[in-house]
């Protein structure tokens, strides 16, 4: 593989840049594998360059429908955080947190991370109390966490609304300065090619259609460019995890739904940090370009659609107005949806299954994205070693059944509401 | 924007209805010994179906009827609605 520096670009510039190997290999499908991947996402491919390296498994497939970093990696609003509470979570991303920061160098490839820090704004008492708990337990995690004050939000976030007359005036907030952004589309790129480096065959336009069971055991797959015979399989496939859940004649804790974000046209540099308003949901970024990133609630109905519905929109927007009243100065650029993999508790799970030599990847709900590392290092783990590992413990497909939630939110099983 | 026909309230814009998730679900019956398997199918475990759906939704900013209506999730056409007491076939 041809590696990425200042000195391959100013050698390649002599040739006016024709001369640069493809990043990664368009593969036809081969008739048999150790590992086969459903997914060519952003975990489907982190899972595929784990196990090439840290498991030494290199006869893998990753089976993508459409065209790789075309799905949730390609429509997320690339927020990067591991403020969490509950143990499982916090430590699970946690690790994410360190791979990312050194994923530029791992991948060489520029994922342009930028730990800006998160900001969680608070309207009152009881939310400032909620959130000096949440910050102290993610410390004991060894997590940075940091209690702002009003006068101390106003001084990192001069733009957001602190006028008297609010609905939901900003009492402080809870800060990870680690916290950050980074270029999504880069992700897959950067994992893909290097997985593809080390062996990995990337399979695009590639549809599953059925699975090869018997005696409780994998055997392989069905897709729409042939049958493939594999050892092991890898679900990674997001919120169209049900459609293959039926396939197999599972039924999972997971509804499919919508979410949809958007961005402005472009504008100056205004916003140096990720902001949510803490008195519903809306999250807004500053892109490299100047678009302001912003995104909110589901629309709220079971769906596989990839586009959403104006309502939604107008009341994720009217809550970023509440927040930065200049908001409804700027046009919108473009607005998009997504489908999100609603697991029952708001937490993933990566696990075994009932079958031999199946192993399951969803439940993503709001936050795939920057799971991406951590999701794949451990679901590599999972896989190759045929055991979970133990920071991917606590995500058990039988959590629910056992009682063993992992409720971050305390909303319980009305996936919609928020 | 949705349209959803209300069987009380005719045709009404999707701002005035609450979701209320899957209708085929079933509660395991009173009076009797559940065991944790049909907790779990009851409470957790969705089909979560591409295509036709079967779900409830709250008029709650109209007539506050709770009805059932048959959507594709895939295209969100709504073929039809129903009465909550209705027996639908899907």
């Amino acid at each position: 593989m041809q590696k990425y520096s200042v000195l391959s670009l100013i050698k390649n510039a002599f040739s006016s840049h024709k001369d640069w190997e493809v990043a990664w290999k368009d593969q036809d499908p081969k008739k048999e594998y150790d590992v086969v991947i459903i997914g060519g996402g952003g975990h489907g491919l982190a899972t595929a360059y784990y196990l090439a390296k840290e498991h030494k498994i290199t006869n893998i497939a990753v089976i993508e429908k459409g065209w790789i970093g075309g799905g949730n990696i390609g429509r997320n609003t690339t927020i990067i955080r591991s403020n969490y509470m509950h143990d499982e979570n916090a430590l699970f991303y946690e690790k994410g947190m360190e791979l990312w920061r050194s994923m530029s160098q791992d991948l060489n490839f520029n994922i342009m991370f930028s730990p800006r820090g998160i900001i969680n704004l608070a309207h009152s008492d009881a939310q400032m109390n909620a959130y000096a708990r949440r910050g102290n337990s993610m410390k004991l995690n060894g997590i940075d966490a940091v209690l702002l004050n009003r006068e101390e939000v106003k001084n990192k976030v001069p733009i957001l609304d602190f006028s008297d007359n609010v609905r939901f005036p900003i009492f402080g907030g809870l800060m990870q300065p680690s916290a950050g952004t980074a270029r999504h589309d880069a992700v897959a790129w950067g994992y893909a090619r290097q997985a593809d480096s080390m062996g990995v065959d990337i399979v695009q336009h590639c549809e599953v259609t059925g699975f090869d069971i018997s005696n409780g055991k994998i055997k392989g797959i069905k897709t729409s460019r042939g049958d493939i015979k594999a050892k092991k399989v890898g679900l990674c496939v997001a919120g169209s995890t049900s459609i293959l859940a039926d396939m197999l004649n599972m039924t999972l804790p997971i509804e499919t739904h919508l979410l949809q974000a958007c961005v402005s046209e472009p504008i100056k540099p205004l916003l140096d940090h990720v902001v949510t308003f803490g008195a519903g949901h809306f999250y807004c970024s500053q892109s490299d370009k100047g678009e302001m990133v912003m995104g909110g609630d589901l629309d709220g109905y079971n769906s596989y659609a990839q586009r959403g519905n104006l309502p939604t929109l107008q009341h994720v927007l009217t809550e970023g107005i509440a927040m930065f009243p200049f908001l409804s100065k700027l046009k919108m650029l473009r607005t998009w949806g997504g489908i999100m993999d609603m697991s029952m508790d708001g937490s993933p799970i990566i696990d075994k299954t009932h079958i031999q030599g199946l192993y399951l990847n969803c439940g993503w709900c709001y936050g795939g994205f920057k799971a991406t590392p951590a999701s794949g290092f451990t679901f590599a783990h999972t896989i190759a070693q045929d055991k979970v590992h133990e920071l991917n413990a606590g995500f058990r497909l039988d959590r629910f059944s056992t009682g063993h939630l992992i409720d971050e939110k305390g909303l319980g099983t009305k996936t919609w509401i928020s | 924007m949705l349209y959803i026909k209300c069987p009380y309230c005719g045709y009404r814009s999707q701002n005035e209805f609450a979701y209320g998730g899957d209708a085929t679900v079933k509660r395991p019956e009173l009076n009797k010994e559940v065991t944790d398997k049909e907790w779990d199918n009851f409470v957790y475990l969705r089909k979560s179906p591409r295509g036709k759906h079967l779900e409830l939704w709250h008029h709650v900013s109209g007539c506050r009827q709770w009805i059932k209506v048959l959507r594709d999730t895939n295209t969100h056409e709504i073929f039809n609605t129903y009465k909550s007491e209705d027996k639908v076939e899907t």
